[in-house]
């Protein structure tokens, strides 16, 4: 075999193709693995049955966010499709990569080649969007068969849980570079479980006092679960601009945090 | 075997320094120069600076004082372009356990912006020079130790590289594994490729290295070729005793009159001379009877510990 001095083929990457490179990587993993999927998607649907449909009996019908009420199940199904795109991208980015950063260093021999950490953060990003995404296609899909898919608008879910996965996969990233052991997991759990329940994922905001609605506002499990519900029970205008914003603004801070955080891990 | 090794500088350090944050100082201030094409070696026990060093020749550790070019460009401003000339074999394999043997060669290039075709070819060539062609749909998990250093190795191969780093390229791995390594190290040489490796085995850096830097805490104590330096800073012959417990103590200031120098180890004594027989005939003149004689030729692990009063591997 000749490995002599042949043309020096490789180039500077371009950020999107740096990036690919980590999308590719994670595809070539997930052909053997692709299963793990299901289980994610399994999850929002045991809570569906159980709150949206069980719960749902006792409860009856809400009112939706027009004038018509609307099923209980409606109301919260696509709270848990947000909550999907929100897991989906944040375990990619918190468990996954833990992992890679921590105990196989992975990422160590990624950036011994013309790699960047740039290149390796923007990638898991992505990769976490599309997975968040997959994962919420897969829920949809349930919902819609089960009949809670009240408005055509609920294909804006779509885009929207790309969003979601997008500003949670880049905080993902910023949580990861200072989580030190398993153990730190917990830490994760203690604000995730928290904004779950209480970010109006099982009832309005309107049960809150007013000046806890306004720290309701503020987190971003409540932005996303408004970009998703109000187009799902039909109410599509302006006023989705204020998550949409919200939530682009929130991943591309952590984002651009997150490069700095794992270029400092990645360069000793 | 004919290696030119031409007069092309791939590699000019100078005043070398690497300070952690921590304050430990990691490597303080060394030279070193690498022709196109030569063996360079960094010989030196755990601690020694070794691994930091690699990591700043693989441009993924910036400098804390003074110069790095390689390639003709400064490693502070071109990292990438650097790194997409040379091989980096890490010390401990961070290999894509996810995946398979031909997986990990597959994605590897595409980190190198390599096309599809290109990097399938080569995928194929590699697997047959780390005599990997039998496993190459397994999981990287089902390999042994030694093929998955190979795998590593031939995965810092992907992107053609003008130089290749190795750390430490054979530790932990059995004397088998370890030969066939060898082996092929010889092969990439032998092509041309330019090797720099680290080892604190004195075989291994007599055996690959055409030139090699003794490293003591991340300093440079000696540089030349292997021969060169056991001619330097050794005798030609060295006469192992060894004693009876406690014997050894007693004996050891005896002995000294007996050779050029004379080392005591915790186990054994060394006498360095230019004939070893002869120095045994002295020693049973004085009437000293050792539990165990043994002539060898000197190596660099008695250059380490000439320099340094310290043995390699404790």
């Amino acid at each position: 075999m000749t490995v002599l001095s042949a043309p020096h083929t490789a180039v500077h990457h371009g950020r999107l193709r740096g990036a690919g490179n980590m999308v590719a990587r994670n595809l070539l993993i997930y052909r053997h693995t692709w299963y793990l999927l299901l289980a994610e998607v399994f999850e929002p649907v045991l809570y569906l049955l159980s709150i949206g449909v069980g719960i749902g009996q006792l409860v009856g019908r809400v009112p939706g966010l027009g004038d018509s009420p609307v099923a209980y199940s409606a109301f919260v199904a696509p709270a848990l499709l947000a909550t999907a795109a929100m897991n989906g991208a944040m375990n990619e980015t918190t468990f996954n990569m833990f992992a890679k950063l921590r105990l196989n260093r992975t990422y160590e021999s990624i950036r011994a080649t013309p790699m960047t950490a740039q290149h390796i953060a923007l990638g898991e990003a992505l990769w976490a969007v599309l997975r968040g995404t997959l994962i919420t296609t897969g829920f949809l899909v349930v919902v819609s068969v089960l009949g809670l898919a009240h408005s055509a608008g609920i294909l804006l879910v779509l885009p929207g849980a790309a969003l979601i996965g997008f500003a949670f996969a880049s905080a993902g990233l910023v949580v990861v570079t200072y989580l030190r052991s398993w153990q730190d997991f917990q830490f994760i759990q203690l604000a995730m479980l928290p904004m779950f329940l209480f970010a109006t994922t099982f009832y309005p905001l309107g049960v809150y006092p007013r000046w806890l609605q306004i720290v309701v506002e503020c987190l971003p499990l409540y932005q996303s679960i408004e970009l998703v519900r109000q187009p799902s029970l039909g109410q599509v205008g302006f006023q989705l601009l204020v998550p949409v914003v919200y939530l682009t603004v929130f991943g591309a801070v952590s984002l651009r945090w997150a490069m700095r955080r794992i270029d400092r891990a990645l360069t000793r | 075997m004919t290696v030119t090794i031409s007069s092309e500088l791939l590699v000019q350090a100078s005043a070398l320094r690497k300070v952690y944050d921590s304050g430990f100082v990691a490597v303080d201030g060394i030279d070193f120069q690498l022709r196109r094409g030569e063996a360079f070696g960094f010989l030196g026990p755990n601690g020694a600076g070794k691994s930091s060093t690699m990591r700043m020749l693989g441009c993924v550790s910036p400098l804390s004082a003074g110069s790095l070019r390689m390639l003709g460009l400064e490693t502070a401003e071109h990292g990438p372009e650097i790194r997409a000339r040379i091989g980096v074999v890490p010390q401990d394999d961070t290999l894509d356990t996810e995946l398979t043997v031909r997986e990990n060669l597959l994605i590897y290039g595409r980190y190198f912006g390599l096309g599809r075709a290109v990097i399938r070819e080569r995928a194929e060539r590699l697997l047959e020079f780390a005599r990997l062609t039998d496993k190459a749909d397994a999981q990287v998990e089902a390999l042994s130790g030694g093929m998955r250093r190979r795998l590593t190795i031939a995965r810092a191969l992907v992107n053609e590289p003008e130089i290749l780093l190795l750390d430490e390229p054979t530790t932990g791995l059995d004397p088998q594994a370890r030969h066939l390594l060898w082996e092929r190290l010889y092969q990439l040489k032998a092509d041309g490729v330019t090797l720099v490796l680290t080892t604190h085995y004195m075989d291994e850096a007599e055996q690959l290295c055409d030139r090699l830097v003794v490293m003591d805490a991340g300093r440079i104590v000696a540089e030349g070729s292997p021969q060169d330096l056991i001619r330097t800073h050794a005798t030609r012959e060295v006469l192992e005793l060894r004693f009876p417990p406690g014997e050894q103590q007693l004996t050891a200031g005896r002995l000294a009159a007996l050779a050029e120098r004379v080392e005591v180890l915790p186990d054994r004594v060394l006498l360095y001379c230019e004939d070893g027989e002869t120095a045994l005939a002295a020693v049973h003149a004085e009437r000293i009877t050792p539990l165990t004689a043994l002539v060898r030729r000197a190596s660099l692990e008695d250059v380490f510990l000439t320099l340094t009063g310290r043995t390699l591997v404790d």
